[in-house]
């Protein structure tokens, strides 16, 4: 090993962000509109857009350009919007770590490993899918079981196609579009199957993906048996029980070369956690103040890579906030501290941001944990609102101004989503 | 389905089967002036029982005395260190546990312990509960007693494969792949195998072939031993749980089976299994529920800190049990024809030794071993990108810009690695897998699976829908037939 070794290329930046999917891309503008002047957007992949440019479908930017666009279109046109001369964007190219310096390590064919200093870093890298391992499916492992957002890569981006016969096992948005996907591809999807009482994707997507196609909805049912050696044969799927337990004696062979999972998306917080950022066990992102903060001070995080979103627009809104924020921790000007921690009560996941101040105004995304006809969200004893249908699959958005609050002066502030009884 | 490797007419020697054992031989053999061919059914080496191998190096005290199982384990042992650091193979020695939860159990450590002292075992010894809690704090507060072997490793055993039979390659043996031996005939001066796309004629047969020594056998007429297939189920925890135990733990072995163990594997994952069921399908590689449960209750009685949502993968392997219950090694009835059969647990571990007899049994066999002058040096793999600090990552990247260009991130491999480890022989998904990690971590392939199929197509030339995952029929992806483009393309 050679004494003087090659110094390696650095770069001074005022804001890094990680992932030029939705998220980072709002969150560099947002960077720049609140006066970064250097800003760095940095992603794996050869394109910015992330994951929307595997998104063929249409149904995104109701909310942020006021008409429907294609996941593709969407990210055209959020590149055009957000993406300025004065950003540096960087394709191809993989955040490995911070070292010991506290410089990120960018490691790319273009530029070897490259050195980032940065005054504050934005972690926009997205999610991803949950695997068989993680709910343990009896059987083989053949070729064929894959997750949906891979085989929606396959027929999307690349032109091919994953089989013949598929099983959707899981009711999540991806699974729900790519059962639509593959259909319109002439795959024939011999159903979508999910452990639970209630589908887990959006509704107009169980409609215009399924009920429109004839796919049919098997709910309270499972795989419970992977078959075939080189190449999946079939699944065994079964009902099952009050405890979720699969019921056997009603089990039934689906022959199928294909399975698709659609098991759910956890955040890709690995370098949240190799940061020291606390990572909230329920999300499985970091724990973010009102400014999109982690707990590591100067690290900023937005999007999927914090909670899962159901719809882009408000991934866009929460990423030009760390945006701002991270800017305005390098120049100065941060907002006043939070003083309340959000405490997810009755038949509440999580809520996100996990602390806010009373002094602004701030959105509130929740998630429930079971499905309710009429209900009443409330901030403790502070504030309640009423919220029509709730089910676990729609993210729940409440603005929560500082007169809601006046008064209040606890620390902490329970979040409850309760019956209502018409009255 | 075709043969992969140029089909030799006449070698001195033709290994059957290449699992750790038969790998094992071919590389012994190579280093002889001796024409050596190496057959397996599969698409890669490694690619059947070894696979699935729990990757430890036992001390040698375990075996019952008296067996050939028992006398080939120590030397094995013995001989994996230099081997493993010659052939760049991941293998530390991080010692054993044998627990015991009550009296009658501890009688069965103190039994061990004699035996570790007639086989001259080095460094075993008894702990009582004060010294075991203080090494490993995670273990069972009802454990009374633990043996500790020093000695015991933890070892790649797909890397082990690949490494043995390049090694073999490099020095002139011939790797016949996707080869099922479909028969055996006996001609003057040898024997000829019937292979998919030919004929090899060999003047010894070895037979490695595993769980198909029975019926290799039987294409010549035998009938010595009998098999059974022995299936074992794995479970691979999260990667938070590293350092939960420093040490393998076994419970107390029963006559069947060393039982669930707990083993903190070189890559830093902690795996629990296997079970030990025997199953009539030999191709039977599924999971179960019930192993599922079975192995989680037996890891938590050992270390209760284990829970069932650690799980990130699951995966099964069949061991070829021999009746007797012991490695059937030794020359047949018919000249040439050597059997290497039943090679059930310790057979990693006594892999070179394995291979040291089986060198001694061909020359039995009237084949002079005169060694080879000119050996080639083992070409070892680069060290993994992942596991080199900046400055050398940045030298490697700013030589071969393909090092800078990450594949799959849970793992850290970049696309060099992945095209070097197909130019070193992958040819499918697993194959790739294997040798490099890609698609081994937490979101198991999703990322990268696409990345690495371009890869392989590029290098070998095959278009993505004919590529496997582990070659035979487990194709990935089809081709989308389209009337527009195929009406105007005709």
């Amino acid at each position: 090993m050679s004494a003087s070794r090659p110094a390696r290329p650095r770069r001074v930046y005022d804001v890094a962000v990680v992932g030029a999917g939705p998220a980072g891309m709002a969150a560099a503008a947002g960077a720049r509109q609140a006066g970064a002047e250097r800003v760095l957007l940095v992603d794996r992949e050869p394109e910015t857009g992330g994951i929307l440019n595997q998104c063929i479908h249409s149904g995104f930017g109701l909310h942020h350009f006021g008409e429907e666009l294609t996941g593709p279109e969407f990210a055209q046109r959020a590149f055009a919007e957000m993406v300025d001369d004065g950003l540096d964007v960087l394709t191809d190219s993989f955040v490995v770590d911070r070292d010991a310096d506290d410089e990120l390590s960018v490691m790319s064919a273009e530029h070897g490993v490259l050195r980032v200093a940065a005054g504050a870093i934005v972690l926009a890298s997205g999610a991803r899918e949950r695997t068989r391992g993680a709910i343990r499916i009896p059987g083989s492992r053949p070729a064929g079981v894959m997750t949906a957002g891979l085989a929606q890569h396959l027929v999307n981006v690349r032109g091919l196609l994953p089989g013949r016969r598929a099983v959707i096992l899981g009711s999540g948005d991806i699974g729900l579009i790519m059962a639509r996907r593959l259909t319109l591809e002439g795959i024939e999807v011999a159903g979508v199957f999910e452990l639970l009482a209630h589908a887990n994707g959006l509704t107009r997507n169980i409609v215009e993906c399924l009920d429109d196609f004839d796919i049919p909805l098997h709910l309270s049912t499972t795989v419970v048996e992977v078959h075939g050696r080189d190449r999946v044969e079939g699944v065994t799927v079964a009902p099952v029980g009050p405890g979720l337990e699969p019921l056997l004696d009603r089990a039934r062979f689906v022959p199928c070369d294909t399975v698709l999972l659609s098991i759910g998306l956890l955040p890709e917080a690995e370098l949240a956690r190799s940061l020291g950022a606390r990572i909230d066990p329920v999300t499985r992102g970091p724990v973010v103040s009102s400014t999109m903060e982690t707990t590591r001070p100067g690290v900023f995080a937005a999007g999927n890579s914090v909670h899962i979103h159901d719809l882009v627009d408000f991934v866009v809104e929460e990423a030009q906030l760390a945006g701002r924020s991270a800017a305005a921790h390098v120049l100065g000007g941060s907002a006043p501290r939070d003083n309340v921690t959000l405490v997810p009560g009755e038949n509440v996941r999580y809520c996100v941001p996990h602390t806010i101040s009373t002094d602004r105004e701030h959105t509130v995304y929740l998630r429930v944990r079971r499905p309710l006809e009429r209900s009443w969200l409330r901030l403790g004893d502070a504030y309640e609102k009423r919220l029509r249908y709730v089910v676990p699959a729609e993210m729940v958005t409440v603005k929560v101004r500082p007169r809601f609050l006046e008064g209040f002066s606890s620390e902490a502030l329970r979040v409850d989503v309760v019956p209502r009884e018409e009255g | 389905m075709s043969a992969r490797g140029t089909i030799p007419r006449e070698v001195d020697v033709a290994v059957v089967g290449g699992g750790v054992v038969g790998c094992a031989i071919a590389r012994a053999l190579s280093q002889f002036e001796l024409d050596v061919c190496l057959i397996d059914r599969e698409t890669d080496v490694g690619f059947g029982t070894s696979k699935a191998n729990s990757g430890i190096i036992h001390a040698g005290h375990h075996s019952a005395s008296g067996t050939l199982k028992g006398t080939l384990e120590w030397a094995g042992n013995q001989q994996w260190g230099p081997l493993a650091d010659e052939l760049g193979i991941g293998f530390e020695r991080v010692g054993d546990l044998t627990v015991a939860f009550d009296e009658d159990e501890v009688a069965t450590l103190e039994r061990l312990r004699r035996q570790a002292v007639e086989r001259e075992v080095p460094g075993v010894e008894l702990w009582d509960g004060p010294r075991l809690r203080r090494e490993e704090p995670n273990l069972s507060p009802e454990i009374v007693a633990g043996l500790f072997a020093p000695s015991t490793g933890v070892i790649n055993p797909y890397e082990a494969c690949f490494a043995l039979a390049e090694d073999a390659v490099a020095n002139g043996v011939s790797l016949l792949l996707d080869a099922p031996v479909h028969s055996i005939d006996v001609v003057p001066d040898g024997l000829a195998l019937g292979l998919p796309e030919g004929t090899v004629q060999a003047r010894v047969v070895v037979n490695a072939a595993g769980l198909g020594a029975d019926r290799i056998e039987a294409m010549v007429g035998l009938h010595t031993f009998d098999l059974v297939a022995r299936k074992g189920e794995e479970y691979l925890l999260d990667k938070r749980l590293e350092g939960l135990v420093r040490r393998i733990v076994f419970p107390c072995p029963t006559p069947t089976s060393k039982g669930t163990l707990v083993i903190p594997t070189f890559d830093g994952t902690i795996m629990i299994g296997p079970t030990a069921v025997d199953v009539d399908d030999r191709d039977d590689l599924t999971t179960t529920s019930d192993g599922a449960a079975q192995v989680l209750r037996a890891a938590r009685r050992l270390v209760p800190g284990i829970s069932p949502g650690d799980c990130i993968a699951e995966f099964a392997g069949v061991r070829a049990v021999a009746t007797t219950n012991d490695f059937v090694i030794g020359a047949t009835e018919v000249p040439g024809f050597v059997n290497v059969a039943g090679i059930q647990s310790p057979g990693l571990t006594a892999a070179p030794a394995i291979a040291e007899l089986a060198t001694r049994l061909v020359a039995e066999q009237g084949l002079a071993l005169s060694p080879e002058p000119s050996p080639v040096p083992f070409e070892r793999c680069p060290v993994p990108v992942r596991d080199l600090d900046g400055a050398t990552r940045a030298e490697r990247a700013s030589a071969d810009p393909a090092f800078g260009r990450v594949v799959c991130r849970c793992e850290l491999v970049t696309e060099g690695e992945v095209r070097g480890a197909i130019r070193r022989g992958a040819t499918t998904l697993d194959g790739v897998k294997f040798r490099t990690r890609a698609g081994m971590g937490r979101c198991q392939g999703g990322s990268c699976t696409w990345r690495v199929m371009e890869a392989l197509s590029a290098e070998t030339g095959r278009p993505v829908d004919a590529l496997t995952k582990r070659g035979g029929d487990s194709w990935l992806v089809l081709r989308r037939e389209d009337p527009m483009i195929d009406g105007a393309t005709s």
